[in-house]
């Protein structure tokens, strides 16, 4: 226990499973992002997977919505301490997408429009663990949120639930993304708070 | 990382009807970079701890660091902040952090600052950084509060300093005389008053979220790189 801080109260102190540590719960939905919010047309969209062999995966738009998808009903935690429960998403689950991608590789990077990048274990965008989202409550995802579509990795902090999404780069080595690089944690569990470095 | 920090508040201000600044002596803090942040820990009697991140408004050397906080409608710790926290409390502090909306002085390219309410507490640490190593580089700060009683840290923004030029502009209520009517940013203001792309100036942009998305959106049209603006939101 910290040192007490003179005259404060706080609100509840109901205990919450689903709050991950230092969390608050927040009816809102924040965005974080740091820069300019990309604007980009689900006509000029891709999503692209690429292998250390130079095999190469893509699917424009059509190709994507014409994937099975999945309605996705689940908590999001953020790591400047918000958490959202019950958001409604709809996306194709990347189990869909690495179906046919062989690596032996066992990390990857994500890649953003804009130049955002994060990376990831393949172990934790799989078995049914992450999707490509690209609907928010029942309507197209919004720009501000990552539309026309995001990664959607709830069990970790949201910064790795890469927004604007265009591809995966297969990598040997889990090396650092952009919030990486830039002082938060390279693997983002919301339950140990491995929020930075 | 390291652990938390026992901060004293060795003065408090007032500065705007739901905002204050606060410096706090934490031994140990080690300085920071212009424009980081960090986390503050409140702990009640019962153990029941809150933590939120703020922006530092200082920067430098030296463990006495000043924050800039706003009152949160129905938040659980700006309102403590504001209205209860008082000179000799403590709290705690984790930090410094963020390492992406900085600026150091061996930045040589020309700064935009463009800060929408609080959203000013990290520029201000730019500016203070600016003038406390004489630097040279161009300062350009486009500043947009609610009215003149709802800008943080007037008095030292009022003041002339080189290389830096202060331009405010008021949402709700211009002062009389003002030469400009009261009114969010728009693109002509950008263009009036701020960098032009041509000269490629690092931009700063801090505030609450629609504020930024206009401003950053709107600079990227005037042809800015998307990856020169760097942006800071708050707020749902």
């Amino acid at each position: 226990m910290g040192i007490i801080s003179r005259g404060f109260q706080g609100r509840s102190r109901e205990t919450d499973s689903r709050l991950p540590p230092g969390q608050f719960l927040t009816q809102d939905f924040p965005v974080l992002s740091y820069g300019p919010t990309p604007r980009v047309s689900t006509d000029e969209w891709k999503f692209t997977i690429r292998t250390e062999t130079g095999a190469v995966h893509s699917w424009d738009w059509e190709q994507m919505m014409a994937l099975p998808t999945e309605d996705i009903d689940t908590d999001i935690h953020c790591v400047t301490r918000w958490s959202k429960y019950d958001t409604n998403w709809r996306g194709v689950s990347l189990d869909t997408l690495l179906e046919d991608v062989e690596s032996t590789h066992e990390f990857v990077m994500a890649h953003s429009y804009g130049g955002y990048t994060t990376n990831l274990p393949l172990d934790d965008i799989t078995d049914g663990k992450a999707w490509i989202a690209f609907q928010y409550d029942g309507e197209p995802l919004e720009p501000e949120h990552g539309g026309p579509a995001r990664l959607l990795i709830p069990h970790l902090y949201f910064w790795k639930s890469a927004k604007w999404v265009r591809g995966l780069e297969m990598q040997a080595d889990d090396e650092p993304g952009f919030w990486e690089q830039n002082g938060y944690h390279l693997y983002g569990d919301p339950w140990l708070e491995q929020r930075y470095w | 990382m390291v652990g938390w920090k026992v901060g004293v508040v060795a003065e408090s201000r007032s500065e705007t009807p739901s905002g204050r600044s606060i410096i706090l002596e934490v031994p140990g803090w080690g300085g920071n970079i212009a424009g980081q942040h960090l986390d503050a820990r409140v702990t009640a009697p019962d153990g029941y701890q809150a933590v939120r991140a703020y922006s530092i408004a200082t920067s430098g050397d030296g463990d006495r660091i000043q924050l800039g906080v706003d009152r949160v409608q129905g938040g659980e710790v700006s309102p403590y902040l504001v209205d209860d926290l008082q000179v000799g409390d403590a709290l705690e502090v984790k930090g410094p952090l963020g390492g992406w909306f900085v600026w150091k002085p061996e930045h040589t390219q020309s700064v935009q600052l463009i800060g929408g309410g609080s959203g000013v507490v990290p520029l201000m640490a730019m500016i203070r950084s600016h003038r406390a190593t004489q630097s040279a580089v161009p300062f350009r700060l486009l500043y947009s509060a609610r009215s003149e009683e709802h800008t943080f840290f007037r008095d030292e923004l009022a003041q002339s300093s080189p290389a830096l030029d202060v331009t405010l502009l008021y949402t709700r209520q211009a002062p009389d005389g003002w030469p400009r009517a009261a009114g969010r940013v728009t693109k002509e203001d950008l263009v009036a008053t701020t960098f032009p792309a041509d000269i490629s100036p690092s931009v700063f942009v801090c505030g609450p979220t629609p504020f930024v998305e206009a401003v950053a959106s709107t600079l990227v049209e005037l042809g800015h790189h998307p990856l020169m603006v760097k942006t800071e939101r708050f707020g749902g």
